[in-house]
Parts: C-alpha cells; sequence; structure tokens
C-alpha cells in the first residue's frame, strides 16, 4: 500500500491512467531505466531547474519590486492547469502565445524587468515550475475559435515536406512513428512533458529546442526561437495530444 | 552557487538501513569537447564528493567519491548509511575552477 501511495504522489503512472489511450507519450516507449528518473523527483535532475523556477517565483524584482508570488500567489493553486492550456490567444496582441511568451509578457507588463531570453536557465526554471504545476492533469487546448487558422497552420506545416532530406514532422512521428531512426525509437511527437530534461542535452530544454533540432536535423534551417510557425506548431501538437497527461518535468533519452 | 537536492527518507528506525540521495547541478565540462569557435574547453568538473556525519562535536566520514571526466553533468550520488543516531549530515562537493559546495541535512531516527 505504501507503494502505491508513493507513486500516486510523484503522479508519474499518468500515462497508464486511461486503459483506452491509444497514443503514446515518450515516457512509453523508453527504457525503464530512463522512465525511473522520470518517476522519481529525488533523481530527475529536471527538479533542479524546478528549484530554480520556484526561487523565481518568490523573488521581487523589475521597477514595481513585485514577484510573481505578490499577484498569484500559490503557484500549486494558481498556476494548476495553466500549463495545460498554452499556446493560447492573447487579446492585448491578438496572436496566440505560448507559456514563455505570456510569462515574458508578465514580466514586462507587472514587474516592469527584463525579460528572459529564450532557453536563459531562468525561463526554463520558471516555466519548468509553472508547468510542473499541472502534472497528471490532461492536456486542454482552448477551444478558442480565434486559434482556428493558427491551429490549421500549424498543421500544414506539420505535413509540409522541408530540407535537404525532404521529411515533413508527419512522415516520421505519424507515418513511422514506434521504428527506427538509427538507434532510437522514433516517438509520435506529442508534447506531454517540456520543458524536459534530455540526458543528450544534458540539461533542460524547451519543445521549441526540440523542434529546432528536428528541423536542423532534416538539414532545413530552423525558425528562430519564438517564431510565429513554432506557435502555430504547438497550437498543432497541443490539440494533437490533447487529453493526453502533463508529465512535467519530464526526462527523454 | 549550484542548486543541490538532497533526499532523506524521512524519520528511518534506528539501527536500518537508507538510502542517502544527493543530486547536484554542474556541467562537468568533460575538457575534451570544443566549443563553438572550435576552440577545447577547459575542463571543469567536481572532483570529489563527501558525506560527513556529526554528533555534537564528532564528526565521521560515512562515504566519499572521487568524480571523473566521464560522470555526466548534474550528478546523482545514491549510498546506503546505517542510521545509528540522530546527527547532521554534511554534503561537499569540491572541483576545479574552486568549486565548493556543502549542503546540510538532519538525520532523526525514531
Amino acid at each position: 500500500m505504501k507503494f502505491v501511495v508513493a507513486v500516486v504522489a510523484f503522479g508519474t503512472i499518468s500515462i497508464n491512467a486511461n486503459a483506452a489511450e491509444k497514443r503514446k507519450s515518450g515516457y512509453d516507449i523508453m527504457s525503464p531505466s530512463t522512465q525511473a528518473l522520470q518517476n522519481d523527483d529525488s533523481q530527475n535532475p529536471a527538479m533542479l531547474w524546478v528549484e530554480d523556477g520556484k526561487a523565481l517565483w518568490n523573488r521581487a524584482t523589475g521597477d514595481t519590486k513585485k514577484s510573481c508570488v505578490n499577484c498569484h500567489g500559490d503557484a500549486a493553486k494558481s498556476m494548476r492547469g495553466v500549463a495545460a492550456r498554452y499556446p493560447a490567444f492573447d487579446q492585448a496582441t491578438k496572436r496566440p502565445i505560448n507559456l514563455q511568451q505570456r510569462i515574458n509578457i508578465c514580466q514586462k507588463n507587472h514587474q516592469r524587468s527584463t525579460p528572459f531570453a529564450s532557453e536563459s536557465a531562468e525561463m526554463l526554471g520558471i516555466e519548468s515550475y509553472v508547468a510542473m504545476q499541472s502534472r497528471g492533469l490532461p492536456i486542454a487546448p482552448p477551444r478558442d475559435a480565434k486559434l482556428k487558422t493558427s491551429r490549421e497552420r500549424g498543421g500544414k506545416l506539420f505535413q509540409q515536406r522541408i530540407g535537404q532530406l525532404d521529411l515533413s514532422c508527419a512522415d516520421c512521428h505519424d507515418n513511422n512513428a514506434g521504428k527506427k531512426l538509427a538507434g532510437a525509437t522514433i516517438p509520435e511527437a506529442h508534447p506531454t512533458a517540456y520543458p524536459l530534461y534530455r540526458l543528450e542535452w544534458q540539461g533542460v530544454g524547451s519543445l521549441q529546442r526540440r523542434l529546432r533540432n528536428c528541423i536542423s536535423g532534416v538539414r532545413a534551417e530552423p525558425y528562430a526561437y519564438g517564431a510565429q510557425e513554432f506557435i502555430e506548431l504547438e497550437l498543432y501538437l497541443a490539440s494533437r495530444a490533447a487529453g493526453m497527461l502533463v508529465e512535467t518535468p519530464g526526462v527523454r533519452p | 552557487m549550484a542548486r543541490a537536492l538532497i533526499t532523506i527518507p524521512p524519520n528511518p528506525k534506528r539501527n536500518s538501513v537508507i538510502e542517502i540521495r544527493a543530486l547536484i547541478q554542474h556541467p562537468m565540462e568533460t575538457g575534451l569537447r570544443p566549443d563553438v569557435d572550435g576552440k577545447v574547453q577547459a575542463q571543469n568538473i567536481i572532483r570529489r564528493f563527501e558525506c560527513r556525519f556529526t554528533v555534537g562535536d564528532k564528526s565521521a566520514l560515512v562515504f566519499s567519491a572521487e568524480f571523473f571526466p566521464a560522470i555526466s553533468a548534474n550528478p546523482y550520488i545514491a549510498f546506503p548509511l546505517r542510521a545509528t543516531q540522530n546527527g547532521s549530515l554534511s554534503f561537499q562537493w569540491t572541483g576545479d575552477k574552486g568549486f565548493t559546495q556543502t549542503e546540510t541535512a538532519a538525520l532523526v531516527v525514531v
């Protein structure tokens, strides 16, 4: 009984929670030893970034000397389910934004501080901390009609053949998922655990870092961090993975 | 200062064997990899890890490890310890470029 309680507390048997689920998270296809790293917060190296994020959440900064906690209170309550909804439509800028951009907008408008750079330790820390509050919840893309065209563009990008290898995302992740690409199993490309600790990176990285890896892998020129194309792809991927459970902070090989 | 996570099972039984876990943020740069300009980056690794158990003014080394370049970034160490009495555990990592970090945690047996 004790064992069961411990596993539920870490919330990472999530993947098997829905027996009818046919889609596979990257977690399901990785080795038991890598799964063990993600299962246990005391072994998961991504928790170091989460701890950084927690410190940032409570740190007063910027011209207003405000911290995240001043407005949002306890992240465990206020941020529960937030990451599962992103990307979402931003009324002020009239475009879809991802979680990192939401954090930067908050910093700019409410803290009046310098936004964190993409892939900086600070950004990955605070994003991991916020996203972890949604761990175990289903990915729930907003049913906002304003997101429709962007999401469709993302779907087209997913099907678009690019690069010298002339491959689309779908060629590998829809048509050949589960087969091998060199030594690695091709995952179904569900963004369930970002930001995540990748053993290859020896650190935590964002979904966009992963997408840039794939794009340069097919010998195409990657979009810049924060590019609209990436947000559209993220929107499409979130709708494709809707209902799968958030695993952040994940570990991948 | 690097971030470190120490995990000690809460309230272990006296004389039971428990697993102590220590995870620390560190690049563990091997000294063999070129950077973006092709220049080999200087080695920057943790050289030694030590855990001492202290009761009052008496202190004993209970575990130590030497680290080498093949050890991954953000190294994780787990080791067994017999929890004989209440005291304090101190963890110290030392390495290149004058790296040193100490964390302490209380051991409370029941």
